[in-house]
């Protein structure tokens, strides 16, 4: 034991050096980005939202400890991984959420999603995202229903959809073909911009969740790969894809609508379930905002989530073509070598 | 043929849906409760034990080129007794399985890898062995469709226990509707094999664990 620490010399292969900045480091960056879409969320929608992230994030934390101990695994809550899928599902839901519903939701992100193909770095969908879709398969009913933003129609923290008072979100809108101002919802843009609409908590504040992808791009936590090649594949096919008569209201509508914006900065950047090299990175990107749109134009449905969940699944594949070359690696050759590791 | 290692086969090293993954289709599509998948088991059992019996019995007398359609033509006159003997008795499992009661004799046939097993071995041992894979695809198909019953509906014995209504485990309010639908079936079927990949993996392990103990 230890026998290293008593010698003079090491040898030890590389690398020599390591970095303080751990898995911690870069989720404690992701938590504090997301600080003022929860912010937003509390503004629009009432402590309840805190009190709905705070049991979320306990319940993913409290899963991930009580797994990890049963198959008798070193712990890994302290990496606050856990914490940010709890934040980000708890961003995913309705306010108007039975605690009860997002400590399922907790359950299938962290145990079955991410726990029992091995851990952080393992999974191979976004945890919050496949407990999102989870939710919305099993309790339709409680995902959809949106309880009007601001301080009168703020719920109890023991009251549920029942009690509030619900409205349309301008997606329903979208999905009729109308916009928004003209349709059921009248948002007008500006409101979805600051996030004064119907929606999941922290979804609504287009602003808020702006702000906190900035911090994460100058932190250096993510690339602007994927957001940017994600947005703006959305916003080239809206403009292919809107009325004739208001395109471009229609690009941003499209753009500052449903969980885009969350999706686009938060999900689709996650390290583990997305392409590590940059061109994947860039098809990825383009991949989620071809399948959003179509979901959302020819499905009917709030596409983002479906949309990244198929792009991690395709996530390996994009890898595989295109890896880069080897440095001083002649240019035609990088097929055969392919072919030569395949057969390997 | 060593007897207790046919039966420890087909229930856990050579399982026809946890570790062979055949008939996961008829598996995913029938497993919504804990009695369909019970039925469908015991009735994929039954057929497989006589049809892979008879071939078994005939292999002499057919020619090499003719052993994959006898296969197919025992186990469907087979399958189409065992649909209509559960149309006359069972009317109630009948019209829950629905389609997937002619989807028997697929299932056996793919259990029963077309015969192979019976044409290489004595006609006990090709019913052993029948008898083995058949409980193994049951045990699967009644664990996943009680996964499924008890999260999807809150119930347990829905169809047979108090009047057909079941017994109710929490109001159905609280259920896990999706689990109803395709994917509660790849759900519960992937649980279900991963405890079985789980109990055949488990003396590799321990051994493993003892050489790393070793080490340290």
């Amino acid at each position: 034991m230890k026998e290293y620490q008593d010698r003079k010399l090491t040898v030890a292969p590389s690398p020599h050096i390591g970095s303080p900045v751990g898995t911690r480091a870069f989720m404690l960056d992701v938590l504090i980005a997301l600080v003022p879409a929860l912010a937003m969320g509390i503004f629009f929608f009432g402590p309840r939202a805190l009190a709905l992230t705070a049991v979320s994030v306990l319940g993913c934390e409290v899963f991930e400890g009580l797994y990890r101990l049963a198959l008798k695994k070193p712990g890994s809550g302290g990496d606050l991984s856990a914490a940010v899928t709890g934040v980000l599902l708890a961003f995913a839901c309705p306010v108007s959420m039975p605690y009860w519903i997002i400590l399922i939701g907790d359950f299938f992100a962290i145990v079955v999603v991410k726990q029992l193909f091995g851990g952080l770095g393992k999974n191979f969908l976004n945890p919050a995202l496949a407990g999102r879709v989870f939710l919305s398969l099993c309790y339709l009913p409680e995902m959809t229903l949106w309880i009007r933003p601001g301080t009168k129609f703020w719920l109890g923290l023991a009251q549920t959809g029942a009690d509030g008072v619900s409205t349309a979100t301008p997606m329903a809108d979208l999905h009729n073909g109308v916009l928004p101002w003209m349709g059921t919802s009248g948002v007008r843009l500006h409101d979805m911009f600051y996030g004064n609409i119907g929606g999941c908590i922290g979804e609504v504040s287009a602003l808020a969740l702006l702000f906190g992808g900035a911090y994460l791009v100058l932190r250096g936590v993510i690339h602007l790969r994927i957001p940017a090649a994600y947005l703006g594949t959305v916003a080239v096919l809206a403009y292919a894809t809107a009325p004739l008569t208001a395109a471009s209201q229609w690009v941003l509508v499209q753009l500052l609508g449903g969980g885009l914006m969350l999706g686009a900065l938060f999900m689709a950047t996650d390290y583990v379930t997305t392409p590590c090299t940059p061109w994947g990175e860039v098809l990825f990107g383009i991949g989620c905002g071809i399948l959003t749109v179509f979901l959302r134009v020819f499905g009917g449905v709030e596409g983002v989530s479906y949309a990244i969940l198929l792009m991690n699944v395709c996530a390996p594949l994009l890898e595989k073509f295109t890896r880069p070359r080897r440095y001083g690696a002649p240019k035609g050759r990088r097929k055969k070598e392919e072919k030569g590791g395949g057969e390997k | 043929m060593n007897i207790g290692k046919q039966i420890k086969g087909g229930l856990l090293t050579r399982n026809p849906v946890a570790v062979r993954l055949v008939g996961l289709c008829a598996a995913v599509a029938v497993t919504t409760t804990l009695l369909n998948g019970l039925g469908m088991g015991l009735c994929v059992t039954a057929v497989l034990i006589l049809s892979n019996g008879i071939l078994s019995a005939l292999w002499f007398y057919l020619p090499q080129r003719l052993r994959t359609i006898s296969a197919i033509m025992v186990t469907a006159a087979l399958g189409g007794a065992a649909d209509l003997l559960i149309q006359a008795f069972f009317p109630a499992l009948a019209g829950e399985l629905g389609l997937f009661l002619p989807l028997v004799p697929v299932t056996v046939i793919l259990l029963g890898g077309a015969g192979t097993y019976a044409y290489e071995n004595t006609v006990a041992s090709s019913m052993l062995e029948g008898l083995c894979q058949g409980l193994g695809y049951t045990l699967v198909l009644t664990l996943a469709g009680f996964l499924r019953e008890l999260l999807g509906k809150g119930s347990f014995g829905f169809g047979f226990l108090e009047g057909g209504q079941g017994i109710r485990l929490f109001p159905e309010q609280y259920a896990a509707l999706g689990l109803n639908g395709p994917v509660g079936g790849f759900l519960a079927l992937g649980c279900v094999a991963a405890l079985v990949q789980y109990f055949n993996g488990r003396p590799k392990r321990t051994k493993k664990k003892e050489k790393e103990g070793a080490k340290g």
